[in-house]
This record gives C-alpha cells, sequence and structure tokens, in this order.
C-alpha cells in the first residue's frame, strides 16, 4: 500500500517536472501566434480581444513585402542549385569512384560546423569588391554553399540504404549506367531528393547571419528586415511574420518528413 | 544556425545505413565520371566557402604586416579574455542545463505511446523547426521591462518593481537552452529507443530495483547519445550570433557578437579575424576531438 502511494508521488512528480520542461521548449516557441492577433500593441495578459489588425499592416507595407519576395525568391533558386549540385555529389560519393572519400566528406560537411558569423564576414569581404553584395547572385551562391550539406546528407543516405541489386538488374539487362540511375535510382530515391530540396529552401529562407551581411540597403531578406525591427521596435507585426513563418516552416517540414517516410519505405532496407 | 536541419543528423544517424555493401569496386561511375560529377560542389565550396574564409582569417596575420600582434591584442586586453571566458561559460552551462532538461524527456519518450507520445514529440520538434530568430523575439517580448514575467511577477505580488531580466548572462543562457535543448534530446532518445529492452528486464529479474537498473544498465548505454548532443551544442553555443545579439543586447557580449561589432562598427577586420581564428579553432578542434561520437563520418559513408 505505501508503495504504491510512494510509486503514484514518484510517477506525478515526474509528470510535473516533464510537463514544465516540455512548456519551456514549446511555450516560447508558440507565444508570437496568441501575440499577432492581439489588439494592443504589446502583449497583456490575459489578453483583450482578438484582431487581424497585424496582419493586414504586414499586407499594406511594402517593404514587408517586398522582404518577403525576395527572401522566396533566394530560396527557391537556392533549392534548385543545392538540389542539382547536392545530388550530382552524393551519386559520385556512393555509386563513384572518388579518391579521399571520407577527406571529401569531411568538406562538404564542413559549412555545417564553422559558425556563420564566420562565413558572413568572409563572404561580405569577398563580394564587396565583385560588387555581389545585396545581389540575388550574391545571396544564391552564399546560401547555396549552407543549404548543400544537407541535401548531401539526406540523398547519400537514400542512396546508401538503396538495394543495389535493383541497379544491377538493369545493368545486366543491358541498361547504360546513367539510363540505369535514370530510371531506376532517381524514381526510388524522389522522396529523398524531395526532401533534400525542402531542406535546402528552409536553409535559405531562414538563414539570418550570412544574410544580415550580404544585405544591401534595397535587396534585404526577410530575415535582416525581421532582426532589424525585433532589435529596434517590437511592433506586433513581428508577431504576424513570425506566426506565419512558424505555420508555414511546419507544414513545409511535415510535407518534408512524410516523404523521408516515403523515401525509407521505397529503400526499404530498415 | 540552422536549427531546423539538425534533426535531421540525428535522424540520419539513428537510421544509419549499415547494409548496402558497394564496396569500393563495384562503383558504377568511373574515375573520370564521379569526378566530373562531384566538380560543381568543389568549385562552389572552393571559390564561395573556403577561399573566403582564408582570405578574411589571412587578414589576422598579414595586416598591416606578417604580424601577430593582434592575437598579443586579443589575449592582451582583459576585456576580450573575459568575453572569450564568458563564452566558453555560457556554452558549457547550456549545454549542462540542456542535458539535465533534455535527458528526462528523451526517457520518457521511450515509456510512452500514442496520443502521448505524439504531443510530446511535437513539443520537441516544433521548435527545432521554428526560426531562431523568431524564438529569439520571443524571450524579448517574456523578459522585458514590461514583460510577461514581470508582469505576471508583480501580478502575483512577488516583486513589486519590474526586474532587469533582458540583457543579462541569465537572459542569454535561459534562451539559448530552449533554443538548443532539442538537439540534446533527439540524439539521446535515439539511443535510448536502440537500447534491447531486455537488458533493463534481466537486470529487475537478477533482483535490481528500478533506480539500480536504471544506474547500471540504461544510462551507461544512453552515453553516447548524451555526449553526442553535448558536443554538437557546445560547438553550436560557441558560435552562437542571433540569440546572444538579441536577448544579450551590447552589453552582454559573446565571442560571435563581438566579431560582429569589430567589422560592422569598427571596421577593425585584422582583429575580427583573430577572433574567429580562435573560435573556429575551438570549434573544429572539440568537433574533431569527438568527431567519433557525432558520427558525422558515418552518416554518409559506407565500407
Amino acid at each position: 500500500m505505501a508503495s504504491s502511494v510512494m510509486r503514484w508521488l514518484e510517477r506525478s512528480t515526474t509528470a510535473v517536472a516533464v510537463g514544465l520542461i516540455l512548456a519551456f521548449l514549446i511555450v516560447p516557441t508558440l507565444l508570437v501566434i496568441p501575440m499577432s492577433v492581439s489588439p494592443t500593441s504589446y502583449l497583456r495578459f490575459p489578453p483583450t480581444g482578438i484582431s487581424f489588425h497585424w496582419y493586414s499592416a504586414y499586407f499594406s507595407d511594402q517593404e514587408w513585402i517586398a522582404a518577403t519576395l525576395f527572401s522566396l525568391k533566394i530560396a527557391g533558386l537556392t533549392t534548385v542549385a543545392s538540389t542539382i549540385v547536392g545530388v550530382m555529389a552524393a551519386v559520385a560519393l556512393v555509386r563513384g569512384r572518388v579518391p579521399g572519400r571520407e577527406t571529401i566528406q569531411a568538406l562538404i560537411l564542413a559549412p555545417l560546423i564553422v559558425p556563420h558569423i564566420v562565413v558572413a564576414i568572409a563572404l561580405y569581404l569577398q563580394f564587396a569588391p565583385l560588387r555581389l553584395v545585396g545581389t540575388t547572385t550574391g545571396f544564391v551562391l552564399a546560401h547555396t554553399v549552407l543549404a548543400v550539406p544537407y541535401v548531401v546528407l539526406i540523398v547519400s543516405a537514400a542512396l546508401t540504404r538503396l538495394d543495389q541489386s535493383l541497379e544491377m538488374a538493369a545493368l545486366n539487362l543491358g541498361a547504360s549506367p546513367l539510363r540505369a540511375f535514370l530510371e531506376i535510382t532517381v524514381p526510388l530515391t524522389a522522396p529523398a531528393i524531395a526532401a533534400g530540396a525542402v531542406f535546402a529552401f528552409l536553409a535559405s529562407f531562414d538563414e539570418t547571419v550570412v544574410s544580415f551581411f550580404l544585405s544591401g540597403v534595397e535587396n534585404k531578406t526577410l530575415t535582416r528586415k525581421l532582426f532589424e525591427d525585433i532589435d529596434f521596435n517590437l511592433s506586433p507585426i513581428i508577431a504576424a511574420i513570425s506566426t506565419i513563418i512558424v505555420v508555414m516552416t511546419i507544414a513545409i517540414m511535415g510535407l518534408g518528413q512524410l516523404a523521408r517516410r516515403a523515401t525509407i519505405r521505397k529503400t526499404g532496407t530498415n | 544556425m540552422s536549427a531546423l536541419t539538425s534533426a535531421d543528423i540525428g535522424q540520419d544517424r539513428s537510421a544509419r545505413p549499415g547494409t548496402a555493401d558497394a564496396s569500393e569496386g563495384r562503383g558504377r561511375f568511373g574515375r573520370v565520371a564521379s569526378l566530373l560529377l562531384i566538380a560543381p560542389l568543389g568549385l562552389l565550396l572552393a571559390a564561395v566557402f573556403f577561399l573566403p574564409i582564408v582570405n578574411f582569417l589571412s587578414r589576422s596575420f598579414i595586416e598591416p604586416q606578417l604580424t601577430l600582434s593582434h592575437y598579443a591584442e586579443l589575449f592582451g586586453e582583459p576585456l576580450y579574455l573575459r568575453i572569450l571566458l564568458r563564452t566558453m561559460w555560457i556554452a558549457l552551462a547550456t549545454t549542462a542545463l540542456t542535458l539535465v532538461l533534455g535527458y528526462p524527456v528523451a526517457l520518457l519518450m521511450t515509456r510512452i505511446n500514442g496520443v502521448a507520445a505524439a504531443v510530446v514529440s511535437l513539443c520537441v520538434i516544433i521548435p527545432l523547426w521554428t526560426s531562431v530568430l523568431v524564438r529569439s523575439y520571443a524571450w524579448i517580448v517574456l523578459l522585458q521591462r514590461n514583460g510577461l514575467v514581470n508582469q505576471s511577477l508583480q501580478h502575483l505580488g512577488i516583486i513589486d518593481q519590474p526586474l532587469t531580466l533582458l540583457h543579462t548572462d541569465g537572459a542569454v543562457l535561459v534562451a539559448m537552452t530552449q533554443v538548443l535543448l532539442p538537439f540534446m534530446v533527439l540524439p539521446v532518445y535515439a539511443t535510448l529507443r536502440n537500447i534491447p529492452p531486455e537488458l533493463t528486464r534481466a537486470a529487475r529479474n537478477l533482483g535490481a530495483g528500478r533506480l539500480r537498473a536504471f544506474l547500471a544498465v540504461t544510462l551507461p548505454l544512453s552515453l553516447p547519445g548524451a555526449a553526442a548532443g553535448a558536443v554538437m551544442i557546445f560547438v553550436l553555443a560557441l558560435g552562437f550570433y542571433i540569440t546572444p545579439a538579441l536577448v544579450g543586447g551590447p552589453r552582454t557580449l559573446m565571442i560571435a557578437t563581438l566579431i560582429s561589432q569589430q567589422a560592422t562598427e569598427l571596421s577593425n577586420w585584422p582583429l575580427a579575424a583573430a577572433l574567429s581564428f580562435v573560435l573556429l579553432v575551438l570549434s573544429l578542434g572539440v568537433t574533431m576531438a569527438f568527431k567519433r561520437l557525432l558520427g558525422v563520418d558515418r552518416m554518409v559513408h559506407h565500407g
């Protein structure tokens, strides 16, 4: 009897403790949602009503919309560039003969490890004399470098998991390596390639530090404008935009996750 | 930092490919074709990553002429040393806090299922996918003078005057812990999930209490995941920029915000380069030392 009471106490204490940790994780993440629909310009608790004022303020603000469209353009182009370059490299690494493979893999992953502040200043100094600062080309080059490791990682993992006998069968039946690749390998790893593309898109859209240094007066990314506005005035427009970003990210990542599941099912050695 | 993507690193590690035996000789693309396939990425990384970084860092050694004076300045100036030490202290404290808070969550995730499991996973994964910028902004709103924390404390009658919470070391520590916590939960969960339940059951059958079974079996077997999470968080925290810049402000500098200040406000590129070199040596040093734990090389690699 006493031990079951102890057991119950222990369990409920654990539940409360873990519940608090989970609240610590999720509350600051979703806080922007109630803020974005608050009618007052600072957050009051309990809320005094619901208003979509800050959303309409965002959609009617030329500067915010320009920054959003610019970020979407950069992220779209980065996705295309890093998916093409990354898939090619992954194929070479997994299915080809590359001397010094381990070193090359480590070098490809380096952009994940080097702090972004170092990359940001280095690229700013390199791009400034070339007049690439604040240009679409400059941003896409920089973001592709930062996004491509994810494509290489995800696609390499899928290629490694893919049962090679399928490709071998195609080859034995007379297909050329290119044809076997295009007709067998690509369709079977398509979900992984899609997942890589999703990560690349978000890696660019979400990127803040390098974008901060590469933004010009005209061409600002959404993250750069958010960063400035958070630092100087805490208008709830920021909460409205943040909410849009959070909802969008969750939706896109959900899709990416489904794509990954599909890869695992298709390549299915798990 | 791209927080949203590193979940993938954890997941890829848990689904580590060990099955395919694509041995070296059987690669179907020849040497020339392979090099052509990898060349675009190689050129891109060389021109837009390695060359700019080498150019930038070299300025700490060659401006105005061959010199180590910028390093002498860096290590001779108490303010810079203090910021360097504070950075390491905050990175270590963040690592310790994420371990203490993350482990129980990971443990719980292995013991529940159904709706509860889905809710807990979402609580871990949604923050991971959410922009660091957005979460840092939320912390400002929570911690500022008329923010929610001060409002609540005053409402409850615990304090009379609002506390100064924002722009303190404590604020940076709390915000960074929240931002980086998922990076601890996921790798620990991945190792815990792979521990065969028979092991714990065996320990229990042999007479160990639940606590003893945990301490003698589960905990040691989960250490690789905890270590991987700790290394990842420590390295990310060392070079963290967004959260210290916004939540810490100009008075609570860390090394990344100091680098940015030297570059943008003072145009002192050689000193910014020297600081960057120190940061890079620290980050790469820790990563290399614990490379096996991180398993980065095993993710893509086969054979």
